[in-house]
């Protein structure tokens, strides 16, 4: 028996679900945007081998690489606000959670990035004069950045996957929003395929954006 | 040709147990320029990096505009790092591998060094940029990317982003050597112009007929001290003792006639 498409019903529903979608964007933002400070700086930390810090920084990555997303996202919901004293909104908890496990990616990106640079760039803005940190900040972060950005968007795409487990904790966002509808319509297949597309027209655009900028720096690398 | 840009005395550098430099003394005066030539191994890029202190010198002073860098501290001498990158503003060096900066058109490898080191403002910077950049006969490039550039290019640029820098001193460390034979000539004839035009340099160098032509004095080094050295005219036409006489003869062994050349081509190279 065929299956009798109807997706009449589910787009009266539409706005509920790009709703969704702007939430998982805004969340991965968020995200994003917790991940990148905190990881330049740990992954200089690794590749510097600064004192004292970097073994820090090892067990900060390897903690958080190698820990579940999911619990992750419940323990800084249910158990985070308890031990702090404060409550926390879902959308702060989540993007703890999935904030700080990408910066810990993100920090072993930054580290490969730094030494993927010649030695030869070092020497030339050491001899120029240029003390350590004027080195990576004009020398060779931005070089190392060009070179990370396709990676660098892949940890992007991982990332809006993950925010989907925020539903978990009842953040808004796409996958949480299809459920809701999905209940409310009884048409799950319909749903599910729409909530898929919009997640889907995301990534594709993100994707074309990295490409567009790993081209435009490829033309200027020898 | 009497003020001492560069004084070294005593230069010791050892990377573990291996004794690399053996106690150099080096005197380069201003306007002067200095070749430095050995075999592979005698220690000519070495010396250069403790001059501007890329490598730090076990033992040993050096002195820059009359001025001992580091402190001295039991006997020996140290240095902070914060201290090297003032000292390294006023040495300007150039690499075998350019090393210029790839992310950076050729304007803003010449300018960066003035603008972020400096703090010159970038409207000045700019215009001595293409001050140096015309120097060395690259001013048309100044848009364009380094990897744009070809390799003689490339290595003019570095020397133009040395420059700008103003420093008392040029380092060369085998610019030519990692250049195709045809476009040796064109960084040779921009070196032979600083010279000219009273550059205070020390240059590593296998190209004889520049350290010939252009040095003030030839050093030749040996197994990490100074063998021998004097005017090119003697050092590299009658050098007196044995090494130097082996090092130069392997450098001869073929020869070809001189070709005949116009006066036009004599003057460019």
């Amino acid at each position: 028996m065929p299956y009798d498409w109807n997706f009449s019903i589910v787009l009266q529903y539409m706005p509920q679900l790009l709703w969704g979608g702007l939430h998982t964007v805004l969340l991965s933002a968020a995200c994003i945007a917790l991940a990148v400070p905190i990881g330049v700086v740990l992954g200089v930390i690794r590749h510097q081998r600064v004192r004292f810090l970097a073994p820090i920084a090892v067990v900060y990555i390897d903690f958080f690489r190698t820990s579940v997303a999911l619990v992750l996202i419940c323990w800084c919901y249910y158990a985070l606000p308890i031990l702090l004293g404060v409550n926390l909104s879902t959308f702060t908890a989540v993007t703890i959670a999935i904030g700080l496990q990408a910066s810990a990616y993100l920090a072993e990106l930054v580290r490969a990035g730094l030494g993927s640079i010649s030695t030869g760039q070092w020497e030339a803005a050491r001899a120029l004069g240029m003390p350590g940190t004027m080195r990576l900040r004009y020398i060779i972060l931005p070089q190392a950045a060009r070179r990370m950005i396709p990676v660098f968007f892949l940890l992007v795409v991982e990332v809006v996957k993950t925010t989907t487990l925020a539903g978990i904790v009842t953040y808004p966002e796409i996958v949480y929003e299809a459920f809701r509808v999905s209940t409310e319509v009884y048409r799950p297949v319909e749903t599910f395929t729409i909530a898929g597309l919009i997640c889907f027209a995301f990534l594709f655009v993100t994707g074309r954006i990295a490409m567009r900028l790993e081209r435009r720096y490829a033309a200027v690398e020898r | 040709m009497t003020e001492e840009v560069l004084r070294i005395e005593g230069l010791r550098k050892a990377y573990g147990l291996l004794e690399v430099l053996k106690g150099i003394d080096l005197t380069v005066h201003r306007g002067e320029t200095v070749c430095l030539i050995g075999a592979s191994g005698s220690g000519k890029s070495t010396l250069l990096r403790c001059v501007n202190f890329l490598g730090y010198p076990t033992e040993g002073r050096i002195y820059l505009e009359g001025r001992l860098i580091g402190r001295e501290s039991g006997g020996k001498m140290a240095y902070r790092e914060s201290k090297l990158c003032a000292v390294r503003t006023h040495v300007g060096m150039v690499f075998q591998q350019f090393n210029l900066f790839p992310h950076l058109t050729v304007e803003e490898n010449v300018t960066i060094g003035p603008i972020k080191i400096r703090g010159v403002p970038p409207a000045v910077a700019h215009e001595k940029a293409a001050e140096q950049l015309r120097r060395v006969g690259i001013l048309d490039k100044a848009k364009d990317y380094p990897s744009q550039l070809s390799g003689g290019q490339q290595q003019r640029v570095a020397i133009a982003r040395a420059l700008a820098m103003e420093p008392s001193i040029m380092l060369f460390d085998e610019a030519t050597s990692a250049l195709d034979p045809e476009l040796v000539g064109e960084v040779l004839v921009a070196m032979r112009k600083l010279a000219e035009d009273g550059t205070t340099m020390l240059v590593v160098t296998h190209e004889l007929g520049f350290a010939y032509n252009v040095a003030h004095r030839v050093v030749f080094l040996h197994e990490g001290t100074i063998y021998e050295e004097g005017p090119p005219q003697e050092i590299l036409v009658r050098p007196r003792r044995p090494r130097t006489q082996d090092f130069l003869r392997g450098h001869t062994a073929f020869r070809m006639p001189e070709p005949e050349m116009t006066p036009a081509a004599a003057v460019d190279g």
